[in-house]
């Protein structure tokens, strides 16, 4: 792994660099930022917390064509996939997510659009420096610099970013800007270093999940789920805005003739995800939907591949309305069990 | 692009024959269909107890068990009740016309395991559409089982499925057939009860036996108790679950019970693997 500095002077030249494949970077105000397209000629700024919409929208986007069709045709076309893009300031959490969510959809089928977008999409991350109030990555398996999912990391070091690439394609990118680069010294690595464990340590929230997802099922008639449940509104923002969660809906939209075939986030919290056609819902109520989200998180994911399907980025919690708090109900699983 | 690239892009079938097997406001017809393409239909195979994503473009797609065995021929078979958006939009369908079918989907009943044992099938209402291609493709290899004992019940006698093969069947020796409705009607020549007094009735040994049910959750609840009673241990005993499904492939993620997705680790399962799972029969 290479480790280079680039002035920040020379970031809009970086940023130059990547002309020609579509950038992606967050943009917006306060914290309304999130992920889209760089009007070219633009050099991002990347200071900001994190995204209100996680980037995993650029692999698997709020609403996708899988196919397009006439009314009573028997041809479907199948959109072409888009260009090569570079996502600038992924957070790690948000990387890692990806690298989660690989494993769902390619579990013994590949799922063909979100590879094809994985493979076009390049990941160049932000170390985090000013972790959120509600960030508990580093309890589950991340970290402010985590390289997880990413092709290239750079961490903020005050008047130059110091680069890392993690994968060839991450290579690719320093070398095709070689000429804006120096090569980082090793009081440039500890200064790194050093600012990463600044950043972990000021991370106040934990989730303590040893002996969780083995546990997590037998709590299933645990008066809990009532509780914690009890507030929500069945909004969904929760699992919208969660960077691991993966679920989607696929329906038909006609217009005249033309028509396509969709796909659509969807989530476990809306009563008419599980709705059986004959009025019964195995999961008819929001303590049932809590208790599979928790579940599906911290225990199904981690027996089918291993890993926690939850990156502590907080947005859960952030954005919940009625703050439920992931946290909260993992200390009182714990506690349970 | 080929089809088979892209596990969403379904294959085009046309009906070949259609018939209604219950009427009223949620009727059921069944779907003789034959895939379009010559290569799908010679590359396609499936296994009893598995299922299909089949539709109608513009409309939508619905998860409906294959009710033939592929022991029949090179057809597909499904038995859709009239119910929400895409059945209705199914049901429209008559000979000639044309649905769109992905698939085969989920595990089967492991028929080969079974080799040597008696096959015990006990269905309930339209729960016998994944039991019927378990007791076709028995019968197609009866020499090698030990047997196989139908137990069927419906609601009515208009409320049965596949009315127009019992005749057949009731002749069939090496076919043990026990149909029953709930309520007595005049002409019925079966018998008169609810599925799990039949099953007790039917008294079948549990020695070298699998029992495999399928039909309405409270029927299952008790067709599990009677056969504990017969003296049948949990992995005997084999049902198949169903669930709202989108992909069929286990990647939107609804159809979960628990840890396990009922498009890809079901539908078929073991009662000693379900009996662990708290959400199974939700």
């Amino acid at each position: 792994m290479s480790a280079m500095l680039l002035n920040k002077e020379k970031w809009p030249d970086f940023v130059g660099k990547l002309t020609g494949k579509k950038l992606w970077a967050p943009q917006g105000k306060g914290e309304e930022m999130r992920f889209a397209p760089v009007t070219e000629g633009e050099a991002p700024a990347l200071e900001y917390g994190n995204t209100r919409v996680p980037p995993k929208q650029a692999v698997f986007p709020q609403t996708e064509t899988m196919f397009r069709f006439q009314l009573g045709g028997e041809e479907v076309e199948v959109p072409e996939p888009e260009e090569e893009t570079v996502l600038l300031g992924v957070r790690p959490c948000d990387a890692r997510s990806m690298a989660i969510v690989d494993n769902l959809f390619g579990w013994e089928e590949d799922d063909p659009y979100y590879f094809k977008r994985r493979e076009l999409v390049t990941l160049v991350g932000l170390a985090c420096s000013e972790p959120g109030l509600n960030c508990f990555c580093t309890s589950v398996g991340g970290g402010p610099a985590s390289t997880e999912g990413l092709d290239l990391l750079m961490t903020d070091l005050g008047e130059h970013y110091f680069l890392e690439a993690v994968t060839e394609k991450g290579e690719a990118l320093l070398k095709e800007a070689g000429d804006l680069l120096e090569e980082a010294g090793d009081d440039k690595v500890k200064e790194k270093d050093k600012k990463i464990e600044e950043s972990a340590g000021k991370i106040k929230r934990s989730v303590d999940h040893e002996g969780v997802p083995e546990s997590l099922p037998g709590l299933w008639d645990d008066p809990l789920w009532q509780s914690v449940s009890a507030s929500c509104l069945g909004c969904g923002t929760c699992t919208y805005l969660c960077p691991t969660c993966h679920c989607f809906d696929i329906q038909d939209e006609v217009e005249g003739f033309d028509a396509r075939r969709c796909r659509m986030w969807d989530s476990c919290m809306f009563g008419e995800y599980t709705l059986h056609t004959s009025g019964h819902n195995p999961r008819p109520t929001r303590r049932e939907r809590t208790r599979n989200r928790i579940n599906h998180k911290y225990s199904y994911f981690v027996d089918k591949f291993d890993v926690i399907a939850c990156v502590g980025c907080g947005r859960c919690i952030n954005l919940c309305p009625v703050n439920i708090d992931i946290v909260e109900i993992l200390r009182q699983v714990k506690e349970a069990i | 692009m080929k089809t088979n690239e892209n596990p969403y892009i379904p294959y085009f079938a046309t009906v070949e024959d259609t018939w209604f097997e219950t009427g009223g406001e949620r009727a059921i017809k069944t779907f003789k269909v034959v895939f379009d393409d010559e290569e799908v239909r010679k590359n396609w195979s499936h296994r009893p107890g598995q299922c299909a994503m089949i539709g109608v473009l513009g409309v939508g797609e619905s998860m409906i068990s294959i009710s033939c065995s592929p022991t029949e021929g090179e057809f597909l078979r499904f038995s859709v009740m009239k119910m929400g958006k895409v059945t209705q939009a199914l049901h429209q369908l008559e000979a000639g016309d044309k649905m769109t079918v992905r698939g085969p989907y989920g595990n089967s009943f492991p028929l080969e395991k079974w080799e040597g044992k008696h096959v015990l099938t006990i269905g309930g209402g339209i729960g016998q559409a994944p039991m019927r291609p378990v007791v076709e493709y028995v019968k197609a290899n009866y020499e090698k089982y030990g047997g196989l004992t139908m137990i069927y019940g419906a609601r009515t006698s208009g409320d049965l499925c596949f009315k127009n093969e019992f005749e057949e069947m009731a002749r069939d020796e090496e076919l043990s057939c026990h149909l029953t409705i709930d309520i007595e009607e005049e002409q019925w020549g079966h018998n008169v009860g609810f599925v799990p007094q039949i099953l007790l009735d039917v008294n079948p040994s549990p020695e070298n036996a699998i029992a495999v049910t399928c039909g309405p959750p409270i029927m299952i609840r008790f067709v599990l108790e009677n056969l504990k009673k017969l003296g049948f241990e949990d992995d005997q005993i084999y049902t198949t679950l169903e669930n709202r499904m989108k992909c069929g492939i286990g990647k939107c993620g609804r159809c979960n019970a628990g840890n396990m997705y009922v498009c890809k680790d079901g539908p078929v399962f073991n009662y000693a693997t379900l009996k662990e799972i708290p959400e199974a029969f939700a």
